[in-house]
């Protein structure tokens, strides 16, 4: 948990940690991603998924850098697919299966 | 780096209720038969989706709060007043009716044997859930294990609630903590306490912390669960007095619990 930037949420956009978007992220990827570890694209620091905040509301689910705030990943629902937009991690690393 | 595995896909299924449990006058605990289950880790959660009859999903995740070695699962609701899932699960589901649910969910706020310890586990209110998965998981994985497997792994568990009446598996964790020298249990009561009440009467604070946790030099593993202002505010505490950010796992539940 590192020391967050100092843009304030709003009042409903109370964040959560990175395992509240484990259950839409499953929809997408068959390994548990909340482990895998993600490099930022803004402030290039790899860190665990589990620890990216994560605002959730109506239109979908940001989960952003606890470090420098850009937004790493954008997951949304339409009628017909879940979509996901990943170009703020320069990429994801997941452990190989024991 | 935890290896996450190859699990099996997260599918939707059907859980049967085979019990309802009054633990507080706000918890219930749901015990579910659920067939298939894949087996879970301590501190992993499940999503619970209702269907209307006009065909209107809305979804909630849980927290396990059974431990894996147990064969049914249980899960521990809070009912919230203006909530859409809880005051269903909470009020209306009687034993034989199903629930849908998918899971386990989560691989980062887990915890097991192989982690290690010490152990410290902060808790506000229904945060208590997963991290009593994990005291379970201990209990039952150490068993009759010698004493020395114990004392390498001790647990330290700081629990914010508002009353004793709020206090979920208040006994339990009293009947543990009295077989089990290397638990150590200690509650805050923040709105009103019993009479005679030696404990802690605020909500947690760094010196609360200083007082109860192991010193940041012990290197122990840290969970903390709760409501999001206590759970960012424990986090920090832990930080400043020298715990080290990767060793804290932090699960918010956000202003009601909900899920995405």
């Amino acid at each position: 948990m590192k020391k967050r930037a100092t843009r304030k949420p709003k009042a409903d956009m109370q964040p959560v940690d990175g395992n509240a978007a484990a259950g839409i992220l499953s929809e997408l990827f068959i390994p548990d991603l909340t482990a895998a570890r993600a490099k930022c694209a803004g402030c290039g620091v790899t860190r665990t998924i589990g620890v990216l905040l994560v605002y959730a509301h109506g239109m979908g689910t940001v989960m952003r850098c606890p470090g420098c705030d850009r937004v790493v990943m954008r997951i949304a629902r339409t009628p017909t697919h879940v979509w996901l937009d990943a170009t703020g991690a320069t990429s994801i690393a997941v452990a190989a299966p024991r | 780096m935890t290896s996450v595995g190859a699990a099996p896909k997260i599918v939707w299924r059907f859980a049967t209720v085979i019990d309802v449990v009054h633990e507080t006058p706000e918890t219930r605990t749901l015990t579910l038969d659920v067939p298939g289950w894949p087996g879970h880790r301590a501190g992993q959660h499940v999503d619970v989706r209702l269907t209307a009859e006009d065909g209107y999903q809305t979804e909630r995740s849980y927290s396990i709060a059974s431990p894996p070695d147990d064969s049914r699962l249980a899960l521990t609701v809070e009912r919230l007043d203006d909530g859409e899932v809880s005051p269903y699960l909470s009020d209306e589901l009687r034993s034989g009716d199903k629930l849908e649910l998918r899971g386990p969910i989560g691989g980062y706020f887990v915890w097991e044997i192989a982690t290690g310890g010490p152990l410290l586990l902060v808790a506000g209110g229904s945060g208590i859930v997963p991290l009593m998965a994990m005291v379970r998981h201990r209990d039952i994985a150490l068993g009759a294990a010698d004493i020395g497997a114990r004392h390498r792994l001790p647990v330290r568990l700081l629990y914010s609630s508002r009353r004793w009446e709020d206090v979920i598996y208040r006994d339990e964790l009293a009947s543990l903590a009295e077989k089990d020298a290397t638990l150590e249990v200690n509650h805050t009561l923040t709105r009103e306490q019993p009479d005679g009440w030696t404990g802690f009467k605020r909500r947690i604070d760094r010196a609360m912390l200083e007082a109860v946790a192991w010193p940041a030099t012990e290197q122990p593993r840290v969970y903390v669960c709760g409501p999001t202002p206590l759970v960012e505010a424990v986090a920090a505490n832990l930080v400043e007095l020298g715990h080290q950010p990767a060793l804290v796992k932090t699960e918010r539940f956000g202003p009601t619990g909900g899920s995405v």
